[in-house]
């Protein structure tokens, strides 16, 4: 009986920290979008995140986004941020825009630590908030953790 | 200083949608990283970047910032786009820990 109780508890505990964190990382993922939205409804569109698919170095990946919008004052971007699902933090990079821009376009390079999901989460003037998620697979990781 | 590089046109027409691409020297270490030693390096990193544009005329706006987080690659790259209003000063900043602060000037003549 006891080892029957233990051998349970055990399998318990294992299975607890194989599958934590998958939900925990998705869950982080989840909150940081939340954070940066305040709770507001997200829905998918008029943000794109061009990303290889296929990344050979994690420690330097190209990334370039893209909104439409007419970038007037009367409606233009206000900001755009990039999410990461397994990267130690979940947070990217935000760049505040404004009618000054012009264009909605930008491009810089992040650092993936293992194949997983960004998300790309645009606001706009109107308080409405989109986004647009990739999965990339990468083969060589960045030293970002042990 | 660190070295920064920064491409864009030196002249425009008003209007004009201008391309800008940063480039600047700097690790970003990510504060996840061991070292040599097996301890964990502190981290370093930008934190902010910044491009307000001066007009020359006493109109000093900020047209475009970022917030950098340690999944920026070193040498951080940010390349985006302005309009050009009149002929006059960007003025690029880079801010982050250790007191890392860097600007840099680049003068624009804009045409009607």
């Amino acid at each position: 009986m006891n080892r029957r109780l233990l051998l349970t508890a055990a399998l318990g505990v294992g299975t607890g920290l194989v599958a934590r964190p998958a939900f925990a990382t998705a869950d982080e993922l989840q909150a940081a979008i939340a954070t940066f939205a305040g709770g507001a409804t997200m829905r998918a569109g008029r943000v794109n995140l061009a990303v290889a698919p296929l990344v050979e170095n994690g420690n330097s990946v190209p990334v370039t986004l893209t909104v439409q919008s007419p970038m007037t004052a009367a409606d233009h971007v206000k900001a755009i941020a990039v999410f990461n699902e397994r990267n130690p933090q979940r947070e990217v990079v935000v760049f505040r825009l404004g009618p000054r821009a012009g264009r909605a376009v930008v491009a810089t390079r992040i650092r993936l630590a293992t194949s997983q999901q960004l998300v790309a989460v645009a606001q706009m003037s109107d308080g409405t908030f989109w986004s647009h998620t990739v999965d990339v697979i990468v083969t060589l990781a960045a030293c970002v953790e042990a | 200083m660190a070295r920064a590089l920064i491409t864009m046109p030196r002249t425009a027409k008003r209007g004009d949608v201008i391309e800008i691409r940063t480039l600047i020297a700097h690790p970003m270490e990510t504060g996840y990283r061991p070292g040599e030693d097996g301890r964990i390096r502190p981290r370093d990193i930008i934190r902010r970047f910044s491009c307000h544009y001066d007009d020359g005329g006493g109109i000093d706006e900020l047209v475009f910032s970022a917030e950098l987080f340690p999944a920026i690659a070193a040498n951080p790259l940010i390349s985006f786009s302005t309009v050009a209003t009149a002929s006059g000063t960007l003025r690029f900043m880079w801010e982050g820990d250790n007191g890392f602060a860097q600007t840099e000037r680049v003068s624009i003549s804009v045409t009607a």
